[in-house]
């Protein structure tokens, strides 16, 4: 199979097609059709990508399963994966049929719907695996079409604000990046993605307007790249669009958009921030890293005081992420292993989390805190699950949080003690939200006169609920299933920096004398 | 000698001739009984004058002495206003037979305008240059004020009237002073007297009017003020091909001043264009927000968008000039889906075009809407839509000529644009329920639209080859 990405990235979109031309009425059973074209498509896609995982080779760290073709203007078709894309693709097609299950009561332009998250599936595949900048530009924008659409229709009652706040912003963010993929196709002559990551961008300080840049043209170039990642990632302080998004979207829709589009930033730091710009990396590094620590105790306490479920929810991930920006700017084996790990792992809980909140929303229609209390009583197998994640989200050891956390911490120790021990501290502030949402939601007793009715999960449920306890578990107690895969290609990016920026240093110091 | 010359420009001459017999057939017969008809011919008359330039021979050939080229630029051009323009006048007939102003002059006037046209993109000197564009300037005033009993119609042909004038004037001005420097109209002359060096100051304020003259026929800013009030006031159909054909034209034009004469001093009028291109691009993008008149909204648009087109001439390269085309015949495309989408909105049989009316068009007209939606995402400029590929050539032709400040300016404009783009998308998908609109059958609308939506999705694929024609073209043009 030469074209095996391709195809894995291009059947929804087939599928989606499909639901768009045969598709017909509103009906019920017209509904039906529709689901179950959305969940078996996903679900081939989940089959045929695990032909990628099991032909990958984690030893080579070059890129594999590489397709190209002649696209326009010089720019290619070209699509590849190594060891940190090849694990995002995965967490993508994993996640895609259980946010369909979980799909399973949307009454509302049902057909339409399914469409936009088969057409989202394919974007976000596309982005993880282009190895063109100007395609990895597109899937990467594109994305923000169906999102747009997915919050603005089936979102909730303020989601006209929080959809152009979603759009606007992050489009404004990846503008930048195009000018700067521009600059770059113009500097090296080509947008082919392994071979700018050989390319040394130049790197001599000069002055715009008066103002000294240090690292020159590598600095500019990262900052633009930044302003697009740091708002998907989203990062203090340009992280305000995500509460807004996360609570109007309608539940799959904060699945996605928490457990896989979040990670676009955090893989575009590692596949473009570090190797094409080692140099305004380093510059710079210093500043990700305070802005990482910042977020991570600034957004744990915002996280405290918020008085709806899904609001809370995303403000701890706006902390998390800060646990992955973090581990990726100390560019130490353990620390970007640990982001990595911790995007993946986030990807899993804060998923199941934002289920969590559907389960209970789809019944009482409500996300605020205090219409909760005393769940346990009437729905205890709920409780276990909620109880679950919201542990896992704490990061107790034994599941996937916790190792994703104490690797970048540990990166962050090697590199600078006051990251770390700031850092260190929102796993406390962490544990005090999480475990005060819980205590408010689910114990005590139930008083409510609502809530004296409120039914336990389905087994529909309970079964989306499976694979992700299931990789939770897996994952805590067996990280090197993950790290093994990426360990090699982390090896060699780190090589290749450290060998940037020495190199760098030694000019510096040669120009002194 | 001169039957050579004849042979080079007897396309315009055989538009001129089928618009002028059928002007005289039409007064003696059946007067506005035929305007149906005409409508139709004179679309297949272009279609067929498009193939025929179109898939003709290549090469650059010069006629008149130097007054005229033909050459892989201009049939680029030419193609492109010929093929709007028949589109445009099938799209309107159904709209304008129905409202009873579907008068026989009407497809005939947009034949002249068109030849006009087709002498702009084609001027090789002064006075060609001026011939061309009266031609389809008085042809253009015409027809925006076809409309005789409604007062908006009349008073936007009266305003297009007066500006236009000025700006002609204006021309004329710059054109004067450029021949009394340079001692010649022709283009070839021009670009000898002005030589590589520093312009003499007389011919640099030539320049500039000329620049300011033509600025105004595309509807730059600060010479814009017109548009949104032509847009506005003319009859739907009549606007349609005011965004489209001779926003081409003037385009072409500018094109062939800036380099055929004045290739020698890049330097001079690139800043003007940049300044230019920038002004158009942010007073298009912030100006539009406020518009509750789908119509004006267009107007503000398309002057973003020639920001955006001028962003490819300001480079001053021949792969600007290649930008610049390919933006162009990527905006006509979109404009004539969008268009074809405006004219179907009717209530009661009247036409509407308050952007509000669209509450939940979604619900009733999915296709439609979903249509719809490609194309606005598209003149935002959102990947993977073609009105994106049209973007990213023009930011790197800016980029490549050192103008990285005008690239960073326009994609930031690109987002305020966006904004009112996404404000449509918000009416029909996320709206109120309300009073539809009629629920239109016109087949021929549907198919443009439809059809523009097709090409602004699968052109990602290789943007149907126009890359390669484009680049024939401005290399014919720039050397």
């Amino acid at each position: 199979m030469d074209n095996l990405l391709s195809i894995v990235t291009f059947v929804p979109l087939l599928g989606a097609a499909v639901l768009l031309v045969f598709a017909r009425g509103d009906d019920a059973s017209a509904q039906r059709n529709a689901k179950w074209v959305a969940l078996i498509t996903t679900s081939a896609v989940f089959l045929l990508s695990l032909f990628i995982l099991a032909e990958f080779d984690p030893d080579n760290t070059g890129m594999q399963f590489v397709e190209e073709r002649e696209w326009l203007l010089g720019l290619q078709y070209k699509m590849g994966v190594d060891g940190i894309s090849v694990l995002f693709v995965m967490l993508t097609t994993f996640m895609m049929p259980l946010t369909i299950a979980a799909s399973w009561d949307v009454k509302h332009r049902v057909k339409e719907y399914m469409i936009a998250f088969l057409l989202l599936e394919t974007l976000m595949l596309g982005v993880f695996m282009a190895l063109d900048l100007v395609l990895f530009y597109l899937f990467f924008e594109a994305g923000l079409i169906p999102m747009f659409l997915i919050i603005g229709i089936w979102g909730g009652k303020n989601r006209i604000y929080a959809s152009f706040k979603f759009f606007l912003y992050t489009f404004l963010g990846s503008v930048l990046m195009l000018v700067a993929m521009v600059a770059m196709f113009a500097d090296a002559g080509t947008t082919d993605i392994p071979t700018l990551m050989n390319h040394t961008f130049a790197s001599e300080s000069f002055s715009i307007l008066g103002v000294h840049i240090v690292g020159g043209l590598q600095t500019l170039l990262f900052l633009a790249f930044f302003a697009s990642f740091a708002v998907k990632m989203p990062m203090w302080p340009v992280h305000t669009w995500l509460p807004d998004a996360h609570v109007q979207a309608p539940t799959a829709g904060s699945v996605v958009l928490a457990a896989i589009l979040l990670k676009m930033g955090g893989y575009g730091f590692l596949r473009f921030s570090l190797p094409m710009f080692p140099i305004g990396s380093e510059v710079l590094s210093d500043l990700v890293l305070w802005m990482s620590a910042i977020a991570i105790v600034y957004t744990s306490l915002v996280a405290l005081v918020q008085e709806d479920m899904k609001k809370l929810i995303a403000y701890s991930s706006v902390a998390h992420m800060g646990y992955v920006t973090m581990g990726i700017f100390v560019v130490n084996q353990q620390g970007i292993d640990g982001a990595i790990f911790q995007m993946l792992s986030h990807g899993f809980i804060s998923g199941a989390l934002f289920l969590c909140v559907g389960v209970i929303y789809d019944r009482m229609h409500t996300r605020e805190i205090d219409a909760y209390g005393g769940l346990v009583n009437r729905m205890p197998a709920y409780a276990l699950i909620f109880m679950f994640f919201t542990m896992a989200n704490v990061g107790l050891p034994g599941t996937s949080g916790f190792v994703g956390e104490f690797l970048t911490l540990m990166g962050a120790f090697q590199k600078n003690t006051w990251i770390a021990a700031i850092a260190t501290s929102g796993v406390i502030f962490s544990a005090a939200y999480a475990l005060w949402l819980y205590r408010r939601v689910v114990m005590g007793d139930l008083i409510k006169e609502s809530l004296k009715t409120i039914k336990d999960m389905t087994v529909r449920e309970k079964w989306i609920f499976a694979p992700l306890v299931a990789m939770t578990l897996i994952l805590g107690v067996y990280p090197s299933l993950i790290t093994d895969i990426i360990g090699p290609s982390v090896e060699a990016l780190i090589q290749n920096y450290d060998t940037a920026v020495a190199h760098m240093a030694d000019a510096t110091h040669a120009a002194d004398h | 000698m001169i039957s050579a010359d004849l042979t080079i420009v007897l396309p315009e001459i055989l538009l001129a001739i089928y618009a002028m017999v059928a002007l005289v057939g039409a007064v003696y017969t059946g007067k506005d009984g035929l305007a149906g008809l005409l409508t139709w011919v004179t679309s297949l008359v272009f279609v067929l004058m498009a193939a025929w330039i179109g898939l003709g021979e290549g090469g650059t050939q010069t006629a008149f002495n130097g007054m005229y080229n033909d050459d892989a630029f201009s049939r680029f051009a030419k193609v492109t206003i010929l093929l709007s323009a028949a589109a445009v006048l099938v799209m309107g007939q159904d709209y304008m037979s129905r409202r009873g102003i579907l008068r026989f002059e009407y497809p005939l006037l947009v034949a002249l305008a068109v030849v006009g046209m087709m002498v702009m993109v084609s001027a090789g000197d002064l006075m060609a240059l001026y011939m061309g564009l009266e031609l389809q300037s008085l042809s253009l005033y015409v027809v925006a004020s076809l409309r005789r009993d409604s007062v908006r119609s009349t008073e936007a042909g009266m305003k297009y009237f007066v500006l236009g004038a000025l700006s002609s004037g204006l021309l004329l001005y710059g054109s004067s002073l450029v021949y009394g420097f340079a001692g010649t109209t022709n283009f070839a002359g021009i670009i000898e007297a002005v030589g590589t060096g520093s312009t003499p100051l007389g011919l640099l304020f030539g320049l500039v009017f000329i620049v300011s003259g033509l600025a105004f026929k595309v509807s730059a800013v600060p010479f814009h003020m017109w548009t949104p009030d032509v847009y506005e006031g003319a009859p739907t159909p009549i606007t349609a091909f005011f965004a489209t054909a001779p926003k081409m034209a003037a385009m072409g034009l500018f094109a062939r001043v800036v380099h055929d004469a004045f290739g020698g001093v890049v330097g001079d009028w690139q800043q003007i264009v940049a300044l230019l291109s920038v002004l158009s691009m942010y007073l298009g993008a912030v100006a539009a927000i406020g518009q509750r008149d789908i119509k004006r909204l267009m107007a503000y648009s398309s002057i973003a968008h020639m920001g955006f087109a001028l962003m490819g001439l300001a480079a001053g390269t021949a792969f600007g000039v290649q930008a610049m085309l390919i933006y162009m015949a990527i905006y006509v495309t979109m404009n004539v889906g969008t268009f074809a989408f405006i004219l179907s909105m009717e209530k009661d049989g009247m036409p509407v075009s308050k952007i509000d009316a669209l509450n939940m068009y979604a619900k009733r007209e999915p296709g439609k809407a979903l249509a719809m939606l490609i194309l606005l995402f598209s003149l935002a400029g959102v990947p993977p839509l073609v009105g994106f590929f049209g973007k990213f050539y023009v930011l790197r032709a800016a980029y490549d000529a050192g103008l990285a400040w005008l690239a960073v300016a326009g994609v930031i404009a690109s987002v305020i644009g966006a904004f009112y783009y996404l404000r449509l998308v918000y009416f029909m998908y996320f709206g109120e329920e309300q009073e539809s609109l009629d629920k239109n059958r016109s087949p021929v609308l549907g198919a443009f639209l439809m059809g523009s939506a097709a090409v602004m999705l699968f052109g990602v694929i290789n943007l149907f080859g126009i890359e390669t024609l484009a680049q024939v073209a401005a290399a014919a043009l720039v050397n």
